[in-house]
Parts: structure tokens; C-alpha cells; sequence
């Protein structure tokens, strides 16, 4: 017999809140690029301005976890469930911010052309959507097998990034006149490769929620 | 793609608590223990060890043997006709269940705290002090000393101080609950056995005693029997989940609470069947 429907639909709709806040990080975060690659100032700014739906989203969603546990003292895995749950929304919610972040770079760069063909950070950007979609597939499927996945990964997003910072130091050297350009460019790498971290730390949670013990993925 | 190297970390307090179970000393040490109801099995080779200065906490759906299990430990259950048990139950590393057993040396060392309080109708006074006459003690003064360290013992000597000679009726559930815990410290016990002590209590009462279990603690060894998870996972150092008459999973609280290992017990604490 199942019993407590309720509190099993409520953790469902907070699984809901947490896939939406992802897909909402991840709509973010494939924006901003295209504003960087098109010099759209509009479309950065409306970027800027969609994160206070990605800010409440996360709030929200800690307030229904703190509910739950109040009302519904879960132990175990379900109070596991909970937890990472706070956890992850904190992840993605930076994952967001870190969309915001390329975009004010978008703007600071505007509509000078590019210095450099940007195949790296393309690539680097992709590898991070693709971190963040698995990783939420893994939360939703409690599957670590996902999750470890993620984790691998995010070597391949590591290297590309030290690849990306040692070319554009070349660059700078080679064309003094971009230094503005050539330094929005690295943080818009240091931006990526952080929020791949996120996605790992996501992860980490997961294993948590799944094993009941903790996992350093990040090593 | 570089393979993965994992690694599990640990905080301070699993570490803690790991190096803290290697040195307790057994209070009550079960072996194999099988005990049925006529042709009923309510107990099946139960093997359970518990420990000195802790609280084990004893935990299952009606039914599941936990009940049996604790009365099994100060020989209760043998005042039912039809039962009949083997195994062993060792306290202080002797038998109990050897016919050479004294019940009565048993009770001196253990006493035990039901789910509704059952004072006395007697005085508050009288209700502490008639375990230590019934063992000798007539000096007044010493009687009286023994009523108020009890009674201090129990939380409630304050509120009682000034009406020892009012019967225990006119307490409240909640006082008349500790006045029983205060009862059975009167006798100086080894380990006190509490069968769901708070079901009948009010949240506030149902605290006091909870924390009164965890101040007894350091000189009594308490096994609790509880419906209330909560409390289980509030007061106890260790838990054992009873099911069908079987012990599922024995350990430390927080892991049963935090990650039991058993499919069963993680449904029963959860809430998934029960």
C-alpha cells in the first residue's frame, strides 16, 4: 500500500519547479551566445532581464522544501530528495547568472567584429548544455550513471578552456589594439567552465540523493 | 575521455561516530532468540546486542514482535501461559532465561516504564518510595532522600515538591508518566525499559520525558520501544527496525535515518508501508 500521496505530490511538483528552473538556466545560457555571436544588444539585455525569473524560481522552490520539511519530517531518502533539491536549484540558479554574465560581455563587446573565429568557446558551450541537459535527466531519473557522465565530461570542457585562455593570450599579443575584447572573451570562457562545474556539483548531488554518501567528482 | 577517478568523502561526525562504536560495553547481549504465542512464532532468532549509556530505540509496525522483544528482557512475558522460548538472553553476560534466574534479582537491576502511566493509588510520595521499602529500607531520612533524588531524577521534583502527600492521581498524564520514570530510579536500576512512554502524552510532556531519557542516559542504559520515528530518531544512539518478528536492520541512528541499508526499513521509516 502507498501510503502518503500527498507529500509524494508534492515532491513531484518540486522535481517540476527544479526541471523548469533548468530548462529556464539552460534557454539562458544558449541565448547569451547567440547575443555574443550576433552583437545583439537586445536580445543581452532582455537576458538580464529574464534573471529575476530564474532568481524567484530558485526562492520558490526552497520555499516548498522548507515546507515539506516542516510539515513532513522526511528522513532518509526522501529527506535526501529535499536537500539536493535546495542544493541543485542553487547550482542552476548560478548556472543562470552565468548566462547573465556573457551577456553584459555581449554588450561590453557590442558590435565590434570578433577577433577570433570562437569554434572553442562553441564548443565549450555546447559541452555545457549538453552537462546541464544530462545532468538534469540524472535528477530526474535519480541515475548516477548520468550523473558520473556529467563528471567526465567536464575534463573535455576543462581543456578546451585552458586551450581557449593560452590562444587568446597569443592573440593578445599579436593584436594589442583587442585587449577589451580579448579579456570579455576569457570571461566569457571563465563563465562556461564555471557553470560546467555546476553541472558537476549537480552530479555530486546526485550521488548523494541515490547512495546516501558523498563523492568528490570534481578531482 | 579521461576515466573517473571517485572518491567518498566523509565529514567529521560519520568519523566521529565510527571510532565511538568500537569501545560500549554490552548490557544485554540476544542470542538466537525464538520465542512463540502457543503455535504463533512472534520472535524469530533474534540476535540483538545493546550498550551500555545508550538509548536503543525499537522500532516497527504493530504487530512486529517489539513489544514481546522488550518484556522478553525483565521476564514479563513469561506471565502468559502459552509462551514458550528458546535462546539466550544474557544480561551482564549471565542468562536470564536460565531457570536458576532470579526474576526478582532481574527487576532490581531493570525497571520498566509502560505506555500508560500506572501510578499508584497512593501518595506521590508513597509511589516512589514503595520500591525501596519493599527491599528494606525503613529509615525515614534515607527514604526521603531517595524520594527526592528520584524525583529530581524525573524532572519533577519542582513541580511536586510542595504536594508529596497528595495521591499521584492528581497529576497530570505527563507528571504522572515521569513520576513513574521517578518510580523506577527510586531503585537505582541498571537499564530502564520504556514501552511507547509518550504515546498517551501531550507534545510538551512527550519533550520532557524525551529529554529526561537523554539525562538518564549517562548512568542508565534505556531501551524505548516507540511508534513515533520522530522520537526514535530524536533520542536514541542506536535503532533496530523489528519486522514480522525479525530484526531487519540494527544501527546507529543516524544512518538508519539518514541511509538505512534494507529496501524494508527505508519503506517503514519513509512511510511507504506501515
Amino acid at each position: 500500500m502507498v501510503v502518503r500521496e500527498k507529500f509524494h505530490d508534492d515532491l513531484k511538483e518540486l522535481q517540476t519547479k527544479m526541471l523548469e528552473l533548468g530548462s529556464l538556466a539552460s534557454e539562458q545560457l544558449t541565448k547569451s551566445l547567440q547575443a555574443l555571436e550576433t552583437g545583439d544588444i537586445e536580445l543581452a539585455l532582455k537576458i538580464m532581464d529574464d534573471d529575476i525569473k530564474a532568481d524567484m524560481l530558485e526562492e520558490d522552490i526552497n520555499d516548498c522544501a522548507i515546507l515539506l520539511i516542516a510539515k513532513q519530517q522526511p528522513v532518509a531518502v526522501d529527506l535526501r530528495r529535499i536537500i539536493v533539491a535546495i542544493k541543485i536549484a542553487t547550482d542552476i540558479e548560478r548556472i543562470a547568472d552565468f548566462g547573465v554574465n556573457i551577456a553584459k560581455s555581449a554588450i561590453r563587446i557590442g558590435n565590434e567584429p570578433l577577433v577570433k573565429p570562437i569554434e572553442h568557446i562553441r564548443q565549450m558551450h555546447r559541452l555545457t548544455l549538453e552537462m546541464l541537459q544530462l545532468s538534469l535527466d540524472a535528477f530526474k531519473e535519480e541515475n548516477v550513471a548520468k550523473a558520473k557522465q556529467v563528471a567526465e565530461m567536464d575534463d573535455q570542457v576543462d581543456e578546451l578552456y585552458g586551450q581557449m585562455i593560452r590562444d587568446l593570450l597569443e592573440l593578445n599579443k599579436e593584436t594589442p589594439g583587442y585587449l577589451s575584447q580579448i579579456t570579455q572573451l576569457s570571461f566569457v570562457c571563465r563563465y562556461l567552465e564555471r557553470a560546467a562545474d555546476h553541472t558537476t556539483n549537480i552530479a555530486e548531488s546526485i550521488f548523494y540523493l541515490v547512495k546516501g554518501k558523498r563523492y568528490d567528482l570534481n578531482n | 575521455m579521461a576515466v573517473l577517478t571517485m572518491t567518498e568523502t566523509k565529514g567529521k561526525l560519520a568519523e566521529e561516530q565510527e571510532f565511538s562504536q568500537a569501545e560500549k560495553k554490552i548490557v544485554y547481549g540476544t542470542k538466537d532468540l525464538n520465542l512463540w504465542y502457543g503455535g504463533d512464532q512472534a520472535l524469530k532468532n533474534i540476535n540483538l546486542d545493546i550498550y551500555e549509556n545508550e538509548v536503543t530505540a525499537i522500532i516497527g509496525p504493530s504487530g512486529c514482535g517489539k513489544s514481546t522483544y522488550i518484556k522478553t528482557l525483565n521476564r514479563m512475558v513469561e506471565l502468559i501461559p502459552v509462551v514458550r522460548v528458546s535462546g539466550e538472553i544474557l544480561y551482564r553476560e549471565r542468562n536470564i532465561l536460565d531457570r536458576s534466574y532470579k526474576v526478582e534479582d532481574l527487576r532490581t537491576n531493570v525497571g520498566m516504564v509502560f505506555q500508560k502511566p500506572n501510578p499508584f493509588p497512593k501518595s506521590i510520595y508513597e509511589n516512589v518510595a514503595y520500591g525501596p521499602k519493599i527491599h528494606g529500607i525503613r529509615d525515614k531520612k534515607i527514604l526521603n532522600e531517595i524520594v527526592e533524588k528520584s524525583l529530581r531524577g524525573a524532572a519533577i521534583w519542582d513541580e511536586v515538591k510542595d504536594r508529596l502527600n497528595e495521591n499521584a492521581y492528581g497529576l497530570s498524564g505527563g507528571q504522572q508518566q515521569r513520576l513513574c520514570i521517578a518510580r523506577a530510579l527510586a531503585i537505582e536500576p541498571d537499564v530502564i525499559l520504556m514501552d511507547e512512554p509518550t504515546s498517551a502524552l501531550d507534545p510538551i510532556s512527550t519533550l520532557k520525558v524525551e529529554e529526561l531519557v537523554q539525562e538518564l542516559k549517562k548512568d542508565i542504559s534505556i531501551i524505548i520501544v516507540t511508534h513515533n520515528m520522530q522520537q526514535a530518531a530524536r533520542i536514541s544512539d542506536r535503532t533496530a527496525f523489528f519486522l514480522n518478528g525479525e530484526v531487519v536492520e540494527y544501527t546507529n541512528t543516524n544512518s538508519i535515518f539518514s541511509n538505512p541499508s534494507d529496501k524494508r526499513t527505508e519503506d517503514y521509516i519513509t512511510g511507504r508501508f506501515g
